[in-house]
C-alpha cells in the first residue's frame, strides 16, 4: 500500500491523482496531511501540489464527463468525509477506463456513492442559502455566521454575490475558521479572530433589533395552530440549525 | 411607532396565512442592474410549526373588506381587529427582511376596499415602487383582485413574477351558497386576460429582441377543501380544467380550518382534513409529473380518493392487468406508474440500465420503495412475486408493512364506523 499524502487542497488532490498515473502506482490510498498517521505498513509519498498537473487532470475529466457530472466532483471533495479521496480516485479511474462517461451507471456502487455524497453536499449548500440570517452592524455591514456540516462556503459565494450585489456582507464559518466577504465588487476569503458572535447591542445598526423582532412576530403570526405538526417542522428545520435562526431564538 | 407596525404586521400576517401558496420559483428575473435580489429555483427560508414553508413575506395590505364570504376570516361581519399598511410600510418591511435573508420576496394580498380597481391599484403601487425605486429583483406575488380592469392587470404583470386569483370553492353551486356576492366570472376575468397577455408577449419575444418580463412565474390558484360537500372528483376535475384552460403553474389545496359558527360550514373545533389534502396534492402531482389523466384516478365509479393508500397505488390495484412490468425494458412512462418509484428514481433506472441490467439490490440503492414496488415489477433476478395476488391481498400486505405517517390517523378514522 502506498500512501499519497497531499496538503488538503483540491489542487493537491488532483496532483495526487496525476501522480497515481504518472508513476503507474497501484494499491494506493490518498490522505490529507492532517489525517495521515505514519505507519510501518506502507510507503509514504508526499505529493507537492502542482497547478499544471492538477489542471491537466481536471481538463481531461471535463472532456469525458457532462458538465453536470463534472460539477459533482468538487462538492464531493468539500464533503470532507473520511476516505472521500479514495472514493474520488476510484470514480476517476472508472471514468478514464470507460469509453463513454459512466456517470449515470447507477448500478455501480462507486458511481452511486459519488452521486449520493454530491447530493448531500448540495442539500447543505441549499440549507445555508436558506438559513443564513444576516445582522446589520452599525457600519452597515451585513454579518452572518454558520457552522455547516460540510465546507460549503466556496459553493454559496456566487449565490450571495448575485443576490446582495448592492450590500456589503460577510459570512463566517465558525467551524472551519474562515469566511467570505463581499466588498461590492468581489468576494474574498478572509480569516478573522472571532470565536463568538458579536453580542453587544452597540455594534448593531439602530434598526437591527426592530427588524429581528418583526421577523419573530411574523413567524409566530403565520403559524396555524390547529395544523400543528412538530415532526414535519423538525424534519425541515433540524434542531442543529436553530441556534443561527433569528426566528428560533428566544424573544 | 414600532409598536404600531408590530401590531399591524401581526394582524395582517395572521389574516394572510390561510393562503397556502408559498412558491418562489419559476421566475427568470436576474440581478442585472446591480440592485437587490435575484430569483431562481425558490428557497424555503424557514418552516412554521405546522410544517409549512415560509418563503415570502405573506401579508394583506388591509383586512378591511366589503365582502362577507362565509369561509373567510376577513369577512365583513366578523368581529376582528382591522388594520391597513401604507405602501411605504410594505416596501420597507420587504426590503429589510430581504436584506437579512429572511425571505425570497413579497406575497401581497388584500381585503377589498372601495372597489376592485382601487384595491388592485394599491397592490400594483407597492410592486412598482419596489421595482423602480429600490431596484428590487426578488420575487413578487400579487393577488389578482376579481373584477379588476385589464389596464391595471397589465401593469401588475409588468412588476409581479406571479399572480393568482383564488377560486376558493371548487364548484359554482358551492360558491353561490358560501359567497353569494361573488361569481366565478369575475374571478376568471383577470386570469383569462393575463393568460392571453403572457401568450402574446411570449410570441412577441420570438420576433423582438427585447420584451419586458411579464408575470414570468405565471399564475396559480387555490381551492378550499372540505368547506362544502364537493367530492374529490369535483375538485380535481375543476383543477384539471384550470390547468388546461388557463395554463396555471400551480393549483393549491387548502384543508378548511374552521373559523366560524356559520351553519353552512364545518363547526369550530372540527378536524382539518390534512390527509385528504395530501391525497389531492398527490393526485395533482400524478397529473403534472407522472403522465396520468385525471379520469384514470377519479371517475364516477371512484369519486373519492382512498385515504389509507396513495392514489398511484390505488390506480395500480385497480389496473393489475398492466403489471408486472420489466424494469429493464419498460418505457419511462410505464415505470413512472409503478407504486414506490418516483420521477427521479425512474429516470435513474432508465439511465442506469443502459450500462447493466438492474437487480433488486441495485434498485434499492437507487432509492425505490421495494416494499411497494415488488408486487408490480420484475427485474434481473429470478426472485419475484409469483403468487397471483388479488387487489385486496396486495393492499393488505402493503399496509401491514407500511410505516406511513398517515396510517395511524386513518385507521383511527376507519374504526369510527
Amino acid at each position: 500500500m502506498t500512501y499519497l499524502v497531499y496538503d488538503g487542497s483540491w489542487n493537491g488532490l488532483m496532483t495526487a491523482v496525476f501522480e497515481y498515473y504518472e508513476y503507474k502506482l497501484c494499491d494506493v490510498s490518498i490522505l490529507a496531511e492532517k489525517s495521515f498517521q505514519p505507519s510501518l505498513l506502507g510507503n509514504e509519498k508526499t505529493v507537492i501540489t502542482d497547478i499544471n498537473k492538477a489542471s491537466r487532470v481536471l481538463a481531461s475529466l471535463s472532456k469525458k464527463l457532462s458538465s453536470n457530472g463534472f460539477g459533482k466532483l468538487f462538492p464531493v471533495f468539500l464533503s470532507e468525509q473520511h476516505g472521500i479521496e479514495d472514493q474520488l480516485l476510484n470514480f476517476i479511474k472508472l471514468v478514464f477506463s470507460s469509453d463513454k462517461s459512466p456517470e449515470q451507471a447507477y448500478g455501480n456502487t462507486c458511481v452511486l456513492t459519488i452521486d449520493k455524497v454530491a447530493k448531500m453536499v448540495h442539500r447543505e449548500k441549499h440549507r445555508m442559502e436558506a438559513f443564513i440570517r444576516f445582522q446589520q452592524l452599525a457600519d452597515g455591514l451585513y454579518y452572518a455566521h454558520i457552522s455547516p456540516d460540510f465546507n460549503v462556503l466556496p459553493l454559496i459565494a456566487k449565490h450571495f454575490k448575485n443576490r446582495y450585489a448592492d450590500q456589503q456582507w460577510l459570512i463566517y464559518d465558525l467551524k472551519r475558521k474562515y469566511g467570505i466577504y463581499y466588498d461590492l465588487s468581489d468576494v474574498q476569503e478572509v480569516t478573522l479572530d472571532i470565536s463568538e458572535s458579536p453580542t453587544e447591542g452597540s455594534i448593531f445598526h439602530e434598526d437591527e433589533v426592530l427588524y429581528q423582532t418583526l421577523w419573530k412576530d411574523y413567524f409566530q403570526s403565520v403559524n396555524i395552530k390547529p395544523r400543528k405538526n412538530s415532526k414535519l417542522h423538525i424534519r425541515h428545520v433540524p434542531k442543529r440549525y436553530w441556534k443561527y435562526l433569528t426566528e428560533k431564538l428566544p424573544a | 411607532m414600532s409598536e404600531r407596525i408590530r401590531e399591524k404586521l401581526q394582524i395582517l400576517a395572521d389574516a394572510a396565512k390561510y393562503d397556502v401558496s408559498c412558491a418562489s420559483s419559476g421566475s427568470t428575473r436576474k440581478n442585472h442592474n446591480k440592485g437587490l435580489g435575484d430569483t431562481g429555483n425558490g428557497i424555503c427560508h424557514t418552516y412554521t410549526e405546522d410544517g409549512r414553508c415560509v418563503s415570502l413575506l405573506k401579508i394583506l395590505l388591509t383586512n378591511f373588506c366589503i365582502y362577507d364570504c362565509a369561509y373567510c376570516v376577513t369577512r365583513k361581519s366578523n368581529d376582528i381587529k382591522r388594520a391597513a399598511f401604507t405602501v411605504q410600510e410594505v416596501v420597507d418591511l420587504t426590503i429589510n427582511f430581504y436584506r437579512r435573508n429572511y425571505i425570497e420576496g413579497l406575497f401581497l394580498s388584500s381585503g377589498i376596499f372601495k372597489d376592485a380597481d382601487y384595491t388592485m391599484e394599491r397592490l400594483v403601487q407597492v410592486a412598482k415602487k419596489l421595482r423602480t425605486e429600490h431596484k428590487f429583483n426578488g420575487y413578487i406575488h400579487l393577488k389578482s383582485i376579481p373584477g379588476a380592469s385589464n389596464e391595471i392587470m397589465h401593469e401588475a404583470g409588468l412588476y409581479a413574477d406571479r399572480l393568482s386569483v383564488n377560486i376558493e370553492i371548487p364548484t359554482e353551486n358551492g360558491l353561490k351558497l358560501l359567497a353569494p356576492e361573488k361569481n366565478r366570472k369575475d374571478m376568471i376575468m383577470p386570469m383569462n386576460y393575463l393568460k392571453d397577455e403572457i401568450i402574446r408577449l411570449n410570441d412577441e419575444k420570438k420576433s423582438l429582441k427585447k420584451t419586458p418580463l411579464f408575470a414570468p412565474a405565471g399564475q396559480s390558484t387555490q381551492m378550499i377543501i372540505g368547506a362544502g360537500a364537493e367530492t374529490d372528483k369535483d375538485i380535481m376535475y375543476t383543477s384539471a380544467a384550470f390547468y388546461r384552460n388557463f395554463n396555471l403553474k400551480r393549483v393549491y389545496y387548502s384543508g378548511y380550518v374552521p373559523i366560524s359558527n356559520d351553519k353552512r360550514l364545518p363547526a369550530l373545533g372540527s378536524q382539518v382534513p390534512t390527509v385528504r389534502e395530501n391525497r389531492l396534492y398527490q393526485t395533482d402531482w400524478l397529473m403534472r409529473f407522472y403522465g396520468f389523466k385525471v379520469f384514470e384516478l377519479l371517475n364516477d365509479k371512484n369519486p373519492h380518493l382512498d385515504l389509507d393508500i396513495d392514489p398511484k397505488l390505488g390506480w395500480a390495484l385497480r389496473n393489475l392487468s398492466v403489471f408486472p412490468i420489466d424494469i429493464n425494458k419498460a418505457d419511462l412512462q410505464l415505470i413512472l406508474r409503478v407504486p414506490g418509484i418516483g420521477v427521479q428514481s425512474a429516470q435513474k433506472i432508465v439511465a442506469a440500465r443502459k450500462f447493466q441490467k438492474l437487480n433488486w439490490e441495485q434498485l434499492k440503492k437507487i432509492g425505490i420503495a421495494i416494499s411497494r414496488a415488488k408486487y408490480f415489477i420484475v427485474c434481473s433476478s429470478r426472485d419475484f412475486e409469483r403468487r397471483d395476488l388479488s387487489e385486496t391481498k396486495i393492499k393488505q400486505f402493503i399496509l401491514a408493512e407500511s410505516k406511513s405517517k398517515y396510517l395511524k390517523s386513518s385507521s383511527q378514522q376507519i374504526s369510527l364506523f
